[in-house]
């Protein structure tokens, strides 16, 4: 930023007398803990006071702007959240079809302006219910999906052409996209019309959330299907959320949380336009991505503002996108799972808030918020009640939505969103000089920095250095237990008979039939998606695609990296 | 051989993929000189057992944050057994709800290990409850 000389040397006056003051004081009382401890939860380190000559070599135009306007800095929307709030989408699913539909229409009735959707383990991994790999896990986590009829039980009574939904849909994205597409159909909803996305993004599951189920390379290509699909037919939909979120609670620092997902984002760039030759303002509009916001609140907002920037510069400048929408980072938030704590867990809400307020003051599109109870359950109605009225609280009541980018020009939060962004863009340049981001999963590298982050990060815990409240300091001995809410066991009972109840009704013949088309479309590197929705429209199971996948493309196995 | 070293186990049973835990605890047990195997994500019970016992390891333990446990850490510790393994100590960490403690106790587990648990802490209790197996 441009200061007047004048300016500069008064401030380096005034900052040698205030550093003197500083060490007379210090050397009388010392500060609560050393120098080397006062830095992020990352791990960067942080100054006690940050003043203009942390930021005079930035160039306003170049670095800053005005938002809707490049590098994006300040935010894609011109109008900031005054048009419109980000999207309150509370991810959630439990149990079977049923009751989650009954969540959904609870927290749209509560003022949830969007859905997403959690799966169980067996959906998300490609299995049906009745597989004995899945045995156990039924509605655990999430909503068990096997065929079209549980998921048009999903969204009974959602208007599809309205609300857009998110999937967390990994490997067998195309499975349940295509039930989406193919309920739409069955509603007379015509695809241009339906809205949403599936995060259907492979190179993170690798790195960091490991439902797994083909090797890179083949996942990249199933991918690129449904970009191109998508493009082609689906243009209100996100094909991809890129995604950090798992990278950072896999136990990455926010740089390497927002270099991986960056660099993820490229590669999957480089794939459509080497693989399916579109024009990459054709599909670049429709690329999303989703944050982890973590409890450090200054380096989230960093790191958010940082991540604008460089996706912004990367379309432009390395892949000569023109189009200025292809130059959004458009992204989706969740508070940080892995930093709430089962002991004394009302204490949850605080953090949530929070880092809560950090992504939206970082300018979040899109928010979901974890209830205090996630830690240890499935949120409870009541835990998620008040999870939604957190960002409710944020949005109606703090003010922080009156104005755009309320923190930019703040000597600290430019100083800190420059460093992240520079250190991350050493990763990105290194990942390249190892042959893009498949080349670097195959050699462990993202795996690896992210597990030496964690170990790092554990060992400061474990001797104080970070503070968890409740875990290494303000431990309470007695603490009165929460609501728990439980997945019943007999959940997997019925969604096996419910299963059982499909395949003896549906013709088998064109389920084969469907699957076997399926087949021939992979071994021909033809796009997947209009023969799942043909095959799910005939009641084939998720695990019955996936098993195509499996044989033709082969599986891949956690090589247990640590 | 007094100096023998304990070899443990590290595993995750069924479909969960929350591996950070048990690779952060897989590197402590490195770390604090044990021979170590880590099978990596998505493994039956099956799977753990007859690696368990091909690996001559004396400690199992598993990691699970999906639910799922209620199932698989029995189901391991049942197979350890059938199969003559049962001097195999087996712990179990994770999103273990507190009333599911006695459900495991009851199957063999010999210890569970919450969130918040000190690395430090799990390393002291493998090395007063568990010797290398002759």
């Amino acid at each position: 930023m441009y200061f007047a000389m004048e300016v500069l040397t008064q401030s380096s006056e005034l900052r040698k007398k205030w550093e003197d003051e500083v060490k007379r004081v210090v050397a009388k009382n010392a500060d609560q803990k050393p120098e080397a401890l006062w830095s992020t939860v990352s791990d960067l380190p942080i100054r006690r006071l940050y003043g203009p000559d942390d930021i005079k070599d930035m160039d306003f135009v170049r670095d800053i702007g005005y938002p809707g306007q490049f590098p994006f800095l300040r935010g894609n929307q011109v109008t900031g959240y005054r048009g419109k709030y980000w999207t309150f989408r509370m991810f959630s699913g439990m149990g079977d079809a049923k009751t989650t539909n009954q969540r959904w229409h609870l927290l749209l009735k509560e003022g949830q302006t969007g859905l997403s959707t959690a799966f169980d383990f067996p959906t998300l991994m490609g299995y049906d219910t009745d597989s004995p790999k899945a045995r156990g896990e039924c509605g655990k986590c999430g909503v068990a999906i096997d065929t079209l009829e549980d998921f048009m039980q999903l969204v009974d009574g959602i208007p599809m052409d309205k609300v857009t939904t998110s999937m967390t849909i990994n490997p067998p994205a195309t499975a349940l996209w295509a039930m989406y597409c193919a309920t739409a159909e069955i509603r007379g909803i015509p695809l241009s019309k339906i809205g949403g996305t599936i995060q259907n993004d492979m190179l993170k599951e690798f790195i960091a959330q490991k439902t797994l189920m083909c090797p890179p390379e083949p996942s990249v290509k199933l991918i690129s299907d449904t970009v191109e699909f998508g493009t082609k037919h689906v243009p209100r939909w996100n094909t991809i959320s890129i995604s950090g979120y798992h990278i950072r609670e896999a136990g990455a620092t926010a740089v390497q949380e927002l270099a991986f997902t960056l660099r993820d984002g490229m590669e999957y760039v480089e794939d459509v336009l080497r693989r399916k030759g579109l024009d990459v303002d054709s599909f670049a509009p429709r690329l999303s991505f989703f944050f982890n916001s973590h409890s450090d609140f200054f380096e989230e907002i960093a790191k958010l503002r940082a991540a604008r920037r460089i996706w912004a510069k990367a379309m432009r400048d390395r892949y000569k996108a023109k189009d200025e929408r292809s130059w959004w980072m458009r992204f989706h938030t969740q508070t940080a799972g892995c930093s709430l704590t089962a002991q004394q867990p009302y204490n949850n809400v605080v953090r949530t808030a929070t880092q809560a307020l950090a992504a939206v003051l970082g300018g979040t599109q899109s928010l979901h918020t974890n209830s205090l109870d996630e830690v240890l359950c499935l949120p409870s109605d009541h835990a998620v009640q008040i999870a939604l009225r957190t960002q409710q609280i944020i949005a109606e009541e703090t003010g922080a939505a009156n104005t755009i980018d309320p923190l930019a020009g703040s000597y600290f939060v430019e100083a800190l969103t420059n460093e992240v962004e520079e250190k991350a863009w050493e990763y990105i340049h290194k990942i390249d000089e190892m042959g893009g981001m498949v080349a670097a999963i195959e050699k462990g590298f993202p795996q690896l920095e992210i597990a030496d982050s964690a170990y790092k990060y554990q060992r400061q815990i474990d001797a104080g250095e970070k503070i968890m409240v409740g875990i290494n300091k303000y431990q309470t001995a007695e603490e009165a237990p929460i609501p728990f809410l439980e997945i019943d066991d007999s959940v997997e009972k019925e969604q096996i008979e419910r299963l059982a109840a499909v395949r003896r009704k549906r013709d088998n013949k064109s389920v084969k039939r469907c699957l076997d088309d399926l087949k021939g479309a992979c071994k021909k590197g033809e796009n997947v998606m209009p023969y799942c929705i043909e095959a799910v429209k005939n009641l084939a199971s998720v695990q019955e695609i996936c098993d195509v996948y499996r044989e033709v493309f082969g599986e891949y196995r956690d090589p247990g990296l640590y | 051989m007094a100096d023998k070293k304990l070899r443990i186990m590290v595993a995750k049973p069924g479909l969960d993929g929350h591996d950070r835990g048990a690779r952060v605890l897989a590197r402590c047990f490195r770390d604090a000189g044990f021979e170590v195997i880590y099978t990596g994500c998505h493994q039956t019970p099956e799977q753990i057992a007859a690696a368990a016992i091909q690996e001559d390891v004396d400690i199992v333990g598993l990691s699970c944050l999906s639910g799922a446990h209620r199932y698989l850490f029995p189901a391991v510790v049942t197979l350890l057994k059938d199969k003559g393994a049962d001097d195999i100590t087996v712990i179990g960490g994770g999103i273990i709800p507190d009333q599911d403690f006695k459900l495991m106790y009851d199957a063999g587990l010999k210890a569970i290990f919450t969130p918040g648990t000190t690395l430090d802490s799990i390393v002291e209790w493998i090395n007063t409850n568990v010797q290398p197996r002759a």
